[in-house]
C-alpha cells in the first residue's frame, strides 16, 4: 500500500475547506472525511436519496482541488467496465495485419501491452501519479458478485492483471462509495469501509443549507421553507422531499417572487417537491397547518 | 483507553451490534487521530468505524454515552461518585440561583427554556428537578424508570405543552408548529433521562446500569412480548425491509445464468468482431412470480404477529403475481380488499378482529373449522402456482383439528408454509397441535421477530 495521504490537518479543517465550497458538513461527516484521509480507507455513505452523498465526494474533491473519478454503478456492471478491458477489436486488426513470418512469442507479448488496455475508472484511480478521488456511486445496484471485484481495490489499492501483472496504487485515492440501501451489502465490503449516514438535516441545519445554496434568499422566507418541507417529510409519503428538492423549491419562491409563503404558492408550486400525485394529495390533506 | 475501547466494543457486542476485530482495530486507529478530549469527535471516530448498519445507530449512542457517563463533563453531579449523591455533587452552572427558587419559579425557567431552546439551561433544571423531587436514594434497587416517572410529574409537561400552543395561536408570541412543540418537550426529556442514568451510573456502576438498561434491537424484539413503544420500533424497521426484501426477490429472479443462447443475437454481435463470437448473448430468464394466499389467525394472543407480517407481505405485492389474504378466528373470511385500502395494517386487523365480521363468532380460534371453511369455500382458488402460507400458533382450544382439509389445501398448492410466533420448544405443549399440522407443511417455521421473518421471505420462490 501506498503512504496514506495528509491532506487535512483536522476533522475542523475538513469542515472550513467544505464550507468554502458551500457544502455545510456536520460533525461525523467532516470527521469521516478526516479520518478516511489519514486511516486510508474508503467511506461507505448511506442514506435516503438526495440527502447530498455525491455531493459530499464532488465537494472533497473540488475543495482540495484534485480531479474527482466517478464509477456509476449499475445492475450488470463488470469488470470491463469497471477495472480494466482488453480492446479486442484493435487486438483483432492488429492480428490480421500480423507481418507473415513474425513469431508468436513477439505478437504475444505485443497483443498485450499497454497500448491495447483499455482503462476503466478503477484502473485509472489506481494508476493516477497526482492525489485523486473516486466516487463509486450507488453500489448497492450492483450485483453480489460483481462487488466482490471492489474488495481489492478497496483494500489494498491495487489490481492485478493477469498479462501485466500487478499494478498498486502510487498515492492512496480518497474513496468514496455511496449507496441508498436499497439492499444490504457484504458484511466484506462494510468491514473495509468507514461508514457515514447521511439522513436528513434537522431544521437548523437545513436552513443554513438553503441560506449558503440560495444566497439571495430572505431569512424568513428560509424558515418558513425548511418548516414547511419539514412538516412534509413527517407524513408518510411514497416519496419524502430531499434536500436537493428542498432549494430547487426554494430558487423557484425566489424566481416568482415569493416573499411570504402563502396556501395558494405552495398549492402552485407543490410538484417541485412531491412528484407522485398521491403525495401531493395528501399533502394538501394536511395545508392548513403548513402556511400561517 | 485501549482497554476502554475494548470494554466499549463487549458492551457493542452484547447488545448484538457486530463488531469484527478488524473494526476493532480500526477504532484505536482513529483514535489516534482524534482529540480525546473532544466527546462528540470522539464519539464520532468510533461511530464511523464500528457501526455499518444506520439501524444500529441509536442503540450505539445509548452503549456510548453509557459507558462514558462517569466521564460526563464537570458540569454534572456523577462525576463526583461519593455516597450521597445530593450532598456532595459540585453544583452545575446556574443550581445556585435555581436552588434557591421555589418550585413555581422554577416551572417558569423550564417554560422559558423549553421555549427558546436553551439546552444549558434544560440540563441545569433537569439535574435539580431530579434533585429536589425523585428522592432519590443511592444503593436503593428501584428502576430507573421510578425516577424518571416522579421527576416527570414534578416538571409538568403538559402544562408547558398547553401554555406553548396558547402563545402560538397569538399573533405577538414565538410562533412554533405542532411539530416544534413536540420535539422541544422530547429534548427535555431526554435531558431529565440523561440526568438519572448518570446518578445511577455513578451510584451503581455502568455495567450495572448497562444490564438493567440494555434494550434489545429492534429486529430481536419478540413480536408476542413487544410493547407499544417496541412495536413502534418494528414498524419503523419494517418499512426499509420491505424495500430491501423486494429488490433482492426481483433480482434474484431477473438474474439466471443458466438461461438458454440466443443465437441471432450473438451473430449479430459478432458482427462488430469481423464474425467472430467473442460475446455471447443469452436469452432473457423468464420471471416467475408466485402467487401468494395467506391465512392469518388475528386472534388476540397472536394479532401483532399477524400484523406485522400481513404488513410486510403487503409492502412485498408487486413481487407477487398477486396476493389475498384470509383472516380467521373461530370463522374465516377475505379481507385482501380491506386491507388493500387501509394505510395501517395493524389497525385494520384490529378492526376485522372487533368488527362485526364472519371472522370472529366466539372468540377463541378454531383451526379446524377455519381450515374446513376455506377448503371447502375457497379451495378452487388455489392453483399449482400458489404459494400459500398460514400464520398463527396452532392452539386450537382443543377443539377438532379436521386436519386432512390441510391436507387437501396441501395437495392443491404448490407449497404450503406456516409461521409459527411462538418458540419452538413450545409448540405441541398444551392445546398447541402443530406437528398435526405439520405433517401436511412442506416447512414450519418459528418466526418470532424480524430477522427469522426475514429469513423466511428471502427463501420464497
Amino acid at each position: 500500500m501506498g503512504p496514506t495521504g495528509a491532506r487535512f490537518g483536522s476533522a475542523d479543517e475538513v469542515a472550513a475547506l467544505l464550507k468554502r465550497v458551500s457544502y455545510l458538513s456536520d460533525e461525523m461527516t467532516a470527521g469521516s472525511v478526516y479520518l478516511a484521509d489519514r486511516l486510508g480507507k474508503p467511506v461507505l455513505i448511506e442514506g435516503p436519496a438526495g440527502t447530498g452523498k455525491t455531493e459530499l465526494a464532488k465537494s472533497v474533491a473540488a475543495a482540495t482541488g484534485t480531479r474527482l473519478i466517478r464509477l456509476q454503478c449499475y445492475e450488470g456492471l463488470d469488470e470491463g467496465k469497471a477495472l480494466y478491458e482488453w480492446d479486442y477489436r484493435k487486438q483483432l486488426l492488429r492480428l490480421q495485419s500480423r507481418a507473415e513470418g513474425a513469431s508468436w512469442q513477439e505478437t504475444e507479448s505485443d497483443l498485450f501491452s499497454e497500448d491495447f488496455l483499455l482503462t476503466r475508472p478503477l484502473l485509472e484511480a489506481i494508476r493516477a501519479t497526482e492525489p485523486v478521488v473516486l466516487l463509486i456511486d450507488e453500489v448497492d445496484r450492483l450485483d453480489v458478485e460483481t462487488e466482490a471485484l471492489l474488495l481489492e481495490v478497496l483494500s489494498d489499492y491495487q489490481v492485478s492483471i493477469p498479462e501485466l501483472g500487478t499494478i498498486t496504487a502510487r498515492q492512496v485515492p480518497l474513496v468514496f462509495l455511496t449507496s441508498n440501501g436499497s439492499r444490504e451489502l457484504s458484511e466484506a465490503l462494510k468491514r473495509r469501509c468507514l461508514f457515514l449516514h447521511l439522513d436528513y438535516p434537522s431544521i437548523e441545519r437545513e436552513r443554513e443549507i438553503v441560506l449558503t445554496r440560495v444566497p439571495e434568499i430572505s431569512d424568513h422566507l428560509a424558515t418558513q421553507i425548511t418548516r414547511i418541507v419539514h412538516a412534509l417529510r413527517d407524513l408518510d409519503l411514497k416519496k419524502r422531499p430531499s434536500v436537493s428538492e428542498t432549494l430547487d423549491w426554494a430558487r423557484t419562491l425566489l424566481l416568482i417572487g415569493v416573499e411570504d409563503i402563502e396556501s395558494n404558492h405552495l398549492q402552485e408550486t407543490m410538484h417541485v417537491l412531491l412528484k407522485y400525485s398521491s403525495d401531493i394529495r395528501k399533502a394538501q390533506g394536511s395545508l392548513s397547518d403548513l402556511t400561517r | 483507553m485501549l482497554k476502554t475501547l475494548a470494554g466499549l466494543v463487549a458492551e457493542l457486542r452484547a447488545v448484538g451490534i457486530p463488531v469484527s476485530p478488524t473494526e476493532h482495530i480500526d477504532a484505536a486507529a482513529a483514535l489516534r487521530h482524534t482529540a480525546l478530549e473532544d466527546r462528540p469527535a470522539v464519539r464520532a471516530a468510533l461511530a464511523t468505524t464500528l457501526v455499518k448498519n444506520p439501524d444500529h445507530l441509536r442503540a450505539f449512542t445509548t452503549v456510548f454515552d453509557l459507558y462514558f457517563a462517569g466521564r460526563r463533563g464537570d458540569l454534572s453531579p456523577s462525576s463526583s461518585a461519593a455516597s450521597t449523591v445530593e450532598s456532595s455533587s459540585s453544583p452545575p452552572e446556574g443550581e445556585g440561583m435555581l436552588g434557591g427558587m421555589s418550585d413555581g419559579e422554577l416551572g417558569e425557567m423550564l417554560y422559558r427554556a423549553i421555549r427558546d431552546r436553551d439546552r444549558v439551561m434544560m440540563r441545569a433544571i433537569a439535574a435539580q428537578l431530579v434533585t429536589r423531587h425523585s428522592n432519590f436514594e443511592p444503593g436503593r434497587r428501584v428502576a430507573g424508570v421510578y425516577y424518571m416517572s416522579r421527576a416527570l410529574a414534578a416538571a409538568n409537561l403538559s402544562a408547558i405543552l398547553d401554555r406553548l400552543s396558547a402563545d402560538s395561536s397569538d399573533e405577538g408570541g414565538a410562533y412554533l408548529t405542532q411539530r416544534e412543540r413536540d420535539e422541544r418537550i422530547a429534548e427535555f426529556r431526554t435531558e431529565l433521562q440523561t440526568e438519572i442514568r448518570d446518578r445511577l451510573v455513578a451510584d451503581r456502576g455502568p455495567e450495572d446500569v448497562a444490564r438493567v438498561l440494555r434494550a434489545p434491537l429492534p429486529e430481536d424484539v419478540d413480536f408476542l412480548s413487544a410493547s407499544g413503544k417496541d412495536a413502534a420500533a418494528i414498524r419503523e424497521a419494517l418499512k426499509p425491509l420491505a424495500r430491501k426484501l423486494a429488490a433482492r426477490l426481483a433480482r434474484r429472479r431477473r438474474t439466471h445464468r443458466d438461461a438458454p443462447l440466443d443465437f441471432r443475437a450473438t451473430l449479430r454481435k459478432s458482427l462488430s468482431t469481423g464474425g467472430i463470437p467473442v460475446e455471447l448473448v443469452h436469452r432473457k430468464p423468464h420471471p416467475s412470480r408466485p402467487d401468494l394466499i395467506v391465512l392469518a389467525d388475528i386472534s388476540g394472543s397472536v394479532a401483532t404477529f399477524a400484523a406485522f407480517t400481513l404488513q410486510l407481505v403487503f409492502a412485498l405485492r408487486t413481487e407477487f403475481a398477486r396476493v389475498r389474504t384470509w383472516a380467521f378466528v373461530d370463522g374465516i373470511d377475505e379481507v385482501t380488499e380491506l386491507l388493500e385500502h387501509s394505510d395501517n395494517v395493524a389497525e385494520a386487523t384490529y378492526r376485522i378482529n372487533y368488527g362485526s365480521s364472519k371472522v370472529r363468532l366466539f372468540g377463541g380460534s378454531d383451526y379446524g373449522f377455519a381450515l374446513r371453511t376455506f377448503a371447502r369455500d375457497w379451495g378452487d382458488e388455489i392453483r399449482s402456482t400458489s404459494t400459500v402460507l398460514i400464520l398463527g400458533d396452532a392452539r386450537n382450544n382443543y377443539l377438532a383439528p379436521r386436519d386432512e382439509s390441510l391436507a387437501t389445501v396441501a395437495k392443491r398448492a404448490r407449497h404450503l408454509y406456516w409461521l409459527n410466533p411462538e418458540p419452538a420448544s413450545r409448540w405441541n405443549t398444551g392445546d398447541s397441535i402443530m406437528d398435526r399440522y405439520a405433517q401436511h407443511c412442506d416447512a414450519v417455521f418459528e418466526c418470532r421477530n424480524i430477522r427469522q421473518l426475514t429469513q423466511f421471505i428471502d427463501l420464497l420462490e
